[in-house]
């Protein structure tokens, strides 16, 4: 008789965990969705009201707008733009250089969600105590702005970006440490430029990479909202809410959770997709080689 | 690499190229620069020139480690929920993971690529969506209002990171050291515990150390789950504090600010050799 399998030991506890917190919430959520559950947690299904609430809500337009403005320039700007630009100056400079470029650009993502949302509080403080206050009386002496109130956007994208620019800049870092030196050699013998070899023998071999964090970087910013709900709370009147905001506040400022979930499952879906596109385009095969050798189970 | 000779006029081009770059390098790395000083300078002063350079040293600003400000729960209480939701997460998970990394590592099973697909799909996945029905599935549970709950979650959610991270580390293992402990008689899983384990300790190192930080940072599950002041990490308390003081005590922000973030301060100091290369697949923004 075949000894029992030592290998749902090891699986039992991630299957379990995961089981619990991930698969069963997806499926729930979509439960919900068709329920008009608030704060008394009675199931009432109302059918697709939900949805047909969410066509007819006026804020969506707004929330829409919102999250394209965040998503586009955040990710334009900061996700691929400063990424792709910190990428290739720190693999430029001598590695000492970069290196420490390139973890000072990593202490966003390492500090604190509200520690880093109060440096931008201060950062875009509205009195010239505040940092982008202070530059601009310095450089230009022009009185202090309140930033908040005339340009919550901006503060939104920048205070994301700063955090969101370092992980394309450590894939990008890596695939183009990863280009044959021989190319890049050959580019500089032939005297071009900087630029040259950055566009005719850098970019084509780094496409992947780019689309990769394009895509990538879409879902989360998509679903992010903790820096938003820290530094503005979507407001002042709604200019900073969006959807992944928006379906939080519903939820859990409002009580309504059928609708909220409703919202959620967009995301999901969002969420779902991409995940198949993933799969489908990145190389997955080559991530998941199986095991050379065999011995039982 | 000298088989390759660029003109003296190449060579001072570049130079000047590289001289640029640094600079536009410096110029936009410095809103981090300065921001984390002012955090230092600001906790530790008591009015600020130009907001950024210190007027007057004092060490008022970190009354509240001794004094605990009104309305507000005790720093030390505060401190201690933080320390066992970070320990705790690092514990569940560094457990599980250490057993479904090798899992999926060193076994052969039908349903190991379906498991791979799944540990990479979810880990791309907006677990912030689930938010809605994971409050229900903690409300019934009576789990809501817990460290408990947010601990359970917290693990759960980070574990397909981990695996994948873990998974790395087995890889790397040469299948001979396997063979050798089998061939000296020990069971599967006595191998994995007697020979492989040791080997993999910086791999431990690893996921543990980011999950100790992923716990002590978290911020929206004890916001959305955590409902009373004596369950609250140090998180909702420095948010409940910006909001009370924004604008106004800066000082006591600050110092507030930097004691919450000592921890990630030294693993950035002692250890940030891992940080370029593990943290590449963290979903943050």
């Amino acid at each position: 008789m075949k000894k029992r399998s030592p290998l749902f030991f090891f699986l039992l506890p991630s299957v379990v965990s995961v089981s619990i917190f991930f698969a069963l919430p997806v499926i729930l959520t979509g439960v919900l969705s068709f329920t008009g559950m608030d704060y008394s947690f009675k199931w009432n299904f109302v059918g697709i009201q939900n949805y047909i609430d969410m066509i007819g809500d006026f804020m969506i337009s707004t929330v829409v707008k919102n999250t394209f403005v965040y998503v586009f320039f955040t990710l334009l700007l900061f996700n691929l733009g400063t990424a792709l630009l910190l990428a290739l100056f720190t693999t430029t400079v001598s590695d000492r250089a970069g290196g420490f470029f390139r973890t000072i650009w990593m202490l966003p993502r390492l500090t604190p969600s509200v520690v880093y949302g109060l440096m931008w509080i201060w950062a875009f403080d509205p009195t010239d105590y505040g940092l982008v206050n202070i530059a601009r009386k310095l450089l230009f002496g022009l009185p202090p702005q309140n930033w908040l109130q005339s340009d919550p956007m901006l503060i939104i994208v920048v205070a994301n970006g700063f955090v969101g620019a370092s992980f394309g800049m450590i894939l990008f870092t890596s695939a183009i440490k990863s280009i044959p030196r021989d190319y890049l050699y050959a580019a500089r013998v032939d005297g071009g430029s900087w630029f040259f070899t950055v566009r005719k023998v850098i970019l084509p071999m780094i496409k992947w990479q780019i689309l990769f964090v394009t895509a990538y970087q879409t879902l989360s910013l998509l679903t992010s909202f903790e820096y938003i709900y820290i530094i503005t709370d979507g407001g002042p009147a709604f200019a900073t809410e969006v959807w992944a905001l928006y379906t939080y506040h519903s939820a859990f400022q409002d009580f309504r959770f059928g609708y909220g979930a409703a919202l959620s499952m967009v995301l999901v879906g969002i969420g779902i997709v991409s995940a198949l596109f993933y799969l489908k385009f990145f190389r997955f095969k080559e991530m998941i080689k199986e095991p050379r050798i065999e011995v039982d189970s | 690499m000298n088989e390759y000779k660029l003109t003296f006029w190449q060579m001072k081009k570049e130079k000047i190229t590289k001289a640029i770059i640094i600079t536009i390098l410096i110029v936009i790395t410095l809103p981090i620069i300065l921001t984390y000083t002012w955090l230092v300078l600001a906790s530790f002063s008591t009015d600020m020139k130009y907001g950024i350079i210190p007027v007057k040293l004092t060490l008022h600003n970190w009354r509240f480690l001794w004094k605990s400000i009104e309305g507000y729960p005790p720093i030390w209480q505060v401190f201690f929920n933080t320390l066992i939701l970070a320990l705790s997460v690092m514990g569940l998970e560094v457990f599980a993971t250490i057993l479904g990394g090798y899992a999926l590592s060193r076994f052969k099973f039908r349903m190991r690529e379906t498991l791979l697909k799944i540990v990479l799909v979810i880990h791309a996945f907006p677990s912030i969506s689930l938010l809605v029905a994971i409050y229900y599935i903690l409300k019934i549970t009576g789990l809501i209002d817990t460290l408990t709950g947010v601990i359970l979650l917290k693990a759960s959610l980070e574990i397909p990171w981990g695996i994948w991270i873990m998974k790395g580390f087995y890889d790397q293992i040469p299948w001979e050291v396997e063979f050798a402990g089998l061939v000296d008689g020990y069971s599967r899983v006595q191998v994995w515990r007697k020979v492989i384990l040791p080997l993999v300790k910086p791999g431990i190192a690893v996921a543990g150390i980011f999950s100790f930080l992923s716990g002590w940072s978290e911020f929206v599950f004890i916001n959305t789950f955590i409902l009373s002041q004596n369950t609250w990490t140090l998180s909702t308390y420095v948010k409940a504090i910006i909001g009370d003081f924004r604008f106004v005590d800066y000082g006591l922000l600050t110092s507030i600010s930097l004691f919450y973030i000592i921890p990630t301060i030294i693993f950035f100091i002692f250890a940030n050799k891992y940080l370029l290369r593990v943290n590449i697949t963290g979903t943050k923004g």
